[in-house]
């Protein structure tokens, strides 16, 4: 378990966060920017020396204010791939991948090279410079050079915000079979909901320094209260769903949730494969009455757990078997259908919207 | 073609050109790393003093060293009676007066080379287990190295010339302290030296021609072998 109690000014800042993280997973550390993310990601990985508190792995002490301790960066045994990558221009890319491999006290029990090297594609870039990669590429090596150190955690810091949505979408895969197949746990530091949702277990969500939540994705992605910092356009609960078969005819993939069915399009999964679906709260739309001849396959009988009001707008917070939705409508609309808690209503969602 | 006191001139020159560079060459990347990534009370200062040499002419450069390092002076004295070492009218005294003089070239090219350097790339290599003498052997040296060379060969031709300092510091004396740029002064004072004295600057043209095309090659050569 990894856990941070820490305390940090710098000019008008305060930081003062505390939390923990369980030694499997990914944990997301959430937030704006300048929430004080990458402060508290430096701090962990011993690359900045916090003004006070304590941070401890598993059994160790890492940082302690109060009886001044502070291991140096180089023993903490603690991966972290930067925002840039920061690989080494200097040497190969096999060299770089090596450097910490080179340098941890019991290396041989961890992975290998080969296989890091399989599981994100480094086969064909092993004799290149890093200086001829692509963003994409150079990513995929600084993740392969920190596991190969073989960490105790490894911390992501906006490994993905360097780069644009095409390079994106190459990284997120590998990021997934790195969470999947690692053992390593995780802590992601990110600005990006969808980067969030579709990888972290556990989000800490913070702002201005300071925790505002921490639970589960789907827990804290479905709070009403927290919707003004878990994004307006792009907010969304997140579903866990399970594949139940897929219509080859129509190219669509059928899913159950809790106590219904989703239809998207065609998700390339064996049938029982678990997957996480980002439904945002724009797309959510709400009856009272069971719609008849609508285009949405997705139709959901849903009760109304809680409504909050801001503005002009309404968010809907529903409950669908354990799980939650949300719904973003017009203030007009939770009035003119006397939305209340404890009221059955069906939630209606347009399939290509939805993200897995 | 050059006479055997013209080829001991030479000799001398590169002899003390050589051990100027070596023995300064570390202190100046020591300094250099100092100023580039440490930030401490006084560093104008020290950064001052580096640099003084590059500013006070060599004359004055040569008078502080003799008050300093001559064998009454607090430095020299000490280094005479407790070990032996005399600077003064010796060729090791000429090398001392060159390496001070051509210190400035060293720390300012080495330090630019390391300020260039991405700090992040050492705070990764803390992140992957390498340690502080670890991560400047592996990381910062390395990346710098295109500036120490340039650095040292610079320094190396300004050895070769240099002559204030020395003929102030360590007196003109043949086989001694006799370098290229005194052995030049010397035939232009002698008379019919007029020869002598072409062939040596001819020769000093030379050498500072194969200097520069040297640290042009050996830049590019480090800038291929990191790949760039």
């Amino acid at each position: 378990m990894l856990s941070v109690d820490i305390r940090h000014a710098t000019g008008d800042f305060a930081l003062e966060v505390a939390f923990t993280a369980p030694p499997t997973g990914v944990t997301a550390l959430f937030g704006p920017s300048g929430a004080g993310k990458s402060t508290v990601l430096n701090a962990v990985a011993g690359l900045l020396r916090p003004q006070g508190g304590r941070i401890a792995l598993g059994g160790e002490t890492l940082f302690d204010a109060a009886t001044r301790v502070l291991v140096p960066a180089h023993r903490r045994r603690i991966g972290v791939v930067f925002q840039e990558g920061r690989l080494f221009p200097h040497l190969s890319v096999r060299d770089n991948l090596l450097f910490g491999r080179r340098r941890s006290p019991d290396a041989r029990s961890g992975p290998a090279i080969g296989p890091v090297v399989d599981l994100l594609g480094l086969g064909g870039l092993l004799g290149r410079s890093p200086v001829t990669l692509s963003g994409g590429e150079r990513q995929r090596v600084a993740l392969g050079r920190a596991l190969l150190m073989r960490p105790r955690w490894l911390l992501l810091d906006e490994p993905l915000s360097a780069l644009d949505m095409a390079r994106r979408a190459e990284i997120l895969p590998y990021l997934e079979r790195l969470r999947d197949q690692s053992n390593v746990p995780m802590l992601l530091v990110s600005h990006a909901i969808d980067e969030v949702a579709r990888l972290a277990d556990r989000v800490v969500l913070l702002d201005a320094g300071r925790v505002e939540a921490d639970g589960t994705v789907a827990e804290v992605f479905s709070r009403l209260d927290l919707a003004h910092l878990t994004g307006q356009f792009e907010a969304g609960a997140v579903l866990h769903a399970v594949v139940a078969g897929h219509d080859p005819a129509y190219g669509l993939t059928r899913l159950t949730v809790d106590g219904g069915t989703v239809t998207l399009p065609g998700l390339d999964l064996p049938v029982g494969s678990a997957v996480r679906l980002r439904v945002r709260s724009r797309d959510v739309m709400l009856a009272t009455v069971e719609p008849q001849g609508v285009s949405a396959n997705t139709i959901l009988s849903v009760t109304v757990a809680a409504v909050k009001t801001d503005g002009a707008v309404a968010y809907v917070r529903l409950a669908l078997g354990g799980q939650h939705l949300v719904s973003r409508i017009t203030r007009l609309s939770a009035d003119r259908l006397a939305l209340a808690p404890g009221q059955p209503v069906y939630a209606v969602i347009k399939a290509v919207t939805v993200d897995r | 073609m050059l006479t055997p006191v013209e080829i001991e001139a030479l000799l001398l020159s590169l002899r003390i050109a050589l051990v100027a560079v070596a023995c300064a060459l570390p202190i100046a990347t020591a300094v250099a790393l100092l100023l580039a990534r440490v930030d401490f009370p006084g560093k104008a200062v020290v950064d001052g003093i580096v640099h003084l040499p590059l500013v006070l002419p060599p004359v004055v450069m040569g008078y502080l060293l003799l008050i300093t390092f001559g064998t009454r002076g607090p430095v020299g004295g000490w280094l005479h009676d407790v070990f032996g070492i005399r600077f003064v009218f010796s060729w090791t005294g000429a090398a001392l007066a060159a390496a001070v003089v051509t210190f400035p070239f060293q720390v300012r090219a080495i330090r630019l080379a390391i300020e260039a350097i991405d700090p992040g790339l050492a705070k990764a290599a803390a992140t992957l287990g390498a340690g502080p003498v670890d991560r400047f052997l592996s990381i910062t040296l390395p990346l710098a190295l295109p500036g120490v060379l340039a650095g040292a060969i610079t320094a190396f031709a300004a050895s070769l010339g240099e002559f204030g300092a020395i003929i102030t510091f360590v007196s003109n004396i043949p086989g001694e302290t006799r370098t290229l740029p005194l052995a030049i002064y010397t035939a232009i004072q002698s008379p019919g030296g007029e020869a002598a004295a072409a062939r040596l600057a001819g020769l000093s043209v030379a050498l500072a021609l194969a200097g520069l095309i040297l640290s042009e090659w050996a830049a590019r050569r480090v800038r291929r072998l990191m790949g760039r």
